[in-house]
């Protein structure tokens, strides 16, 4: 029972993660109908610049993880300019927009491999505070803690942000109709670029979150988040908030049962895939998504 | 035009005089009395580049006090270094070079198994003796009867690793984890598997991994539920160290140690895994503070020319051109293989770096390995 619960647990911390990286991934979707593929890419970055400021600059994780999350931001308005806003008034804008993101993650990935190497690196020691807490035999310690409060108060307040904010009304007005958003006076390409920075900002605090709880953050650590990123996105209906929260939670926790079960973590990514096949022919549009409609 | 032509004409010049100079240089190296050559192929470039320089520089020191010693009328050793570039390809381009042109008495090298498959199948068929310093994987000796090694591969050291955990430790129910989609670490969980049944050692649990994971908290939960007297892995250095730090946040306790293979064998594990690296324990060939009196001799000389503490590799070279040097000043003549090689088959309790060396009669290095524990960021002999 003990074991049942801690690898929930386990499955409880990944499964955030997943969900804060998803959130950003399917934001922009949802508000343009594009796939952002460099998204792993700002996710990367934004855990390696997080770890160029602590160990270069001096800074504490608590001053380095808003500016790491802020510069990840930055990526994501440069995203914008150069990879999508160019490409927005043609006619094949879904599919240009897709492949030129494709190329600004390879871009990102050589800025990251010629800056900070080919080696897997980590966060210094005592970077953060690590307490071992035991209760009920199981045990959790202050870091996972702290990363599903920060993963869940990123995700509550963007929630809340683009319910109540001028600004979130603005992108799901947009999101509804770009024409109609116009034609009430909304700059809305102002607002896609906001989309972008925000998303990207998510996705830089996942890479930040991922990098602390496993201690190895590399250039390539974006690849092996990418397609469970997409995963999570279409199991829990693309372009919904909440969706990809679940979806996340549900991702994280099927790959921790899988190898717990079989003891082996081969079969994990099979298992994922197999259930998300699964709700696709279920219900083809996701967890949370409602068929035909979308929202930011 | 004029111009262009005089260029042809001082090219050619110049080309000339190097050629000359070039000869009388070799002339006069030959002429010097006795002498041998041996070649050297090491990974300069590629994938093993970090191996292969540590390699270079353990030679360049055996080399230059092995010339030293001699004097004037000994045997001295003219090493020629060439690239394997850490391919198959570029090795039997390097034997090839080694073998017709510059007529080696002995190659030792190359770096990595994959290519010692290939190369030496050719220094075997032309009888030329080849001394592998850091090849590990099974068959190296097999190809013949002139393929030598002094690496010890992981049948010797893992065996020896669990027998001193046993003693040391009292370590009596064992949990193993292992990453089954590579070559090599597959291989160390079986030779760990096959060490744990002979010690009589009961295995509690087997979990296993992929390449490139990150998250190992489901299987170490599975683990740490059965309650092992240690954790034995079998992993390359960039999971071993993710495995180390997530089972101590885990909450495995200190006094479950974990047992690792070669691919611990690497500073990396203590820089990525920080203090959740200590008390790993892990068998190697060589260890920098081992006791004895050649050894400390090594490491000083060593680091004060060098700047760095020897590795493995420098240590596995360094005692490889003292045993090559051995094997060649028994034979009547530098370019008789067939001597040297046989010089070579009969090595026993010889003296080096590495321990009391001999080698079997397969081929293989034969000596006591050594059990290091992660101690203070440090690798430290925990027995031998």
């Amino acid at each position: 029972m003990n074991l049942l619960l801690q690898q929930l647990v386990n499955g409880l911390f990944i499964g955030s993660v997943y969900g804060l990286f998803a959130v950003g991934y399917t934001l922009v979707f949802g508000v343009l109908d594009i796939l952002n593929l460099a998204h792993p890419a700002v996710f990367t970055l934004g855990g390696l610049t997080a770890l160029w400021l602590v160990e270069s600059a001096g800074l504490t994780i608590f001053q380095a993880f808003p500016i790491a999350v802020l510069v990840a931001g930055l990526l994501g308005l440069l995203l914008d300019r150069v990879a999508f806003a160019p490409l927005r008034h043609r006619a094949d804008t879904y599919f240009s927009g897709l492949i030129s993101s494709i190329a600004m993650a390879i871009m990102f990935e050589s800025v990251a491999l010629g800056v900070f190497g080919a080696h897997t690196v980590r966060f210094p020691a005592n970077t953060v505070a690590l307490h071992i807490w035991r209760f009920a035999g199981i045990t959790v310690t202050s870091l996972q803690v702290e990363i599903v409060a920060v993963a869940l108060l990123l995700m509550v307040g963007l929630t809340q942000f683009l319910k109540r904010s001028r600004t979130g009304k603005a992108i799901r007005a947009v999101a509804e109709n770009e024409r109609m958003a116009r034609l009430l006076g909304i700059h809305v390409d102002g607002i896609i670029a906001f989309t972008f920075f925000i998303s990207s900002a998510l996705g830089g605090a996942a890479g930040i979150l991922f990098g602390l709880y496993f201690d190895a953050l590399s250039p390539d650590m974006g690849r092996s988040i990418e397609l469970k990123g997409l995963a999570v996105i279409v199991l829990g209906g693309m372009g919904s908030i909440p969706g990809a929260i679940a979806g996340g939670l549900a991702f994280g926790l099927s790959e921790v049962l899988t190898v717990a079960i079989t003891g082996t973590s081969n079969l994990r990514d099979a298992v994922a895939f197999a259930v998300l096949f699964a709700i696709l022919l279920l219900r083809p549009s996701g967890l949370l998504g409602r068929a035909r409609m979308r929202e930011a | 035009m004029q111009k262009s032509k005089r260029s042809i004409w001082m090219g050619i010049a110049v080309l000339i005089s190097l050629t000359l100079l070039l000869t009388v240089h070799t002339d006069f190296a030959v002429a010097a009395g006795k002498e041998a050559k041996i070649g050297l192929a090491f990974s300069m470039t590629g994938a093993a580049a970090g191996y292969g320089s540590a390699q270079k520089n353990g030679v360049q020191l055996a080399v230059d006090e092995i010339n030293t010693a001699a004097g004037a009328d000994g045997l001295k050793l003219i090493p020629i270094f060439d690239d394997d570039a850490s391919t198959p390809q570029q090795g039997t381009n390097v034997f090839n070079k080694f073998i017709n042109a510059d007529k080696v008495s002995l190659i030792i090298g190359p770096t990595l198994s994959n290519t010692a498959q290939v190369a030496d199948r050719i220094a075997q068929q032309a009888g030329v003796p080849v001394l592998a310093i850091s090849n590990t994987a099974k068959g190296i000796t097999e190809i013949g009867d002139f393929i030598f090694r002094d690496s010890l591969t992981e049948m010797v050291v893992i065996p020896n690793t669990i027998r001193v955990a046993k003693e040391k430790l009292k370590v009596n129910k064992v949990a193993l984890l292992y990453g089954n989609d590579d070559a090599f670490t597959k291989a160390g969980y079986e030779a760990f598997k096959k060490a744990l049944q002979d010690a009589g050692l009961t295995i509690l649990n087997e979990q296993t991994f992929a390449k490139g994971d990150r998250d190992f908290s489901p299987q170490l939960t599975q683990i740490k539920s059965m309650n092992p007297d240690a954790i034995v892995v079998s992993a390359l250095v960039e999971e071993a160290s993710g495995i180390v730090g997530q089972a101590r946040k885990l909450d495995i306790p200190k006094s479950v140690p974990i047992i690792g293979g070669n691919g611990f064998n690497s500073p990396n594990l203590m820089k990525n895994a920080g203090e959740a690296a200590e008390g790993v324990i892990v068998g190697a060939a060589w260890n920098t503070s081992s006791a004895s009196a050649l050894n400390r001799k090594f490491v000083e000389a060593f680091s004060s020319r060098f700047g760095t503490l020897p590795d493995q590799f420098a240590a596995q070279a360094y005692a490889g051109v003292y045993i090559a040097y051995q094997a060649i000043s028994k034979a009547p003549s530098p370019d008789d293989h067939k001597a040297i090689r046989d010089a070579l088959a009969q090595i026993k309790g010889m003296n080096t770096v590495l321990g009391t060396f001999s080698f079997t009669d397969g081929r293989d290095a034969d000596y006591v390995p050594v059990v290091q524990v992660v101690k203070d960021g440090k690798f430290v002999v925990f027995g031998e």
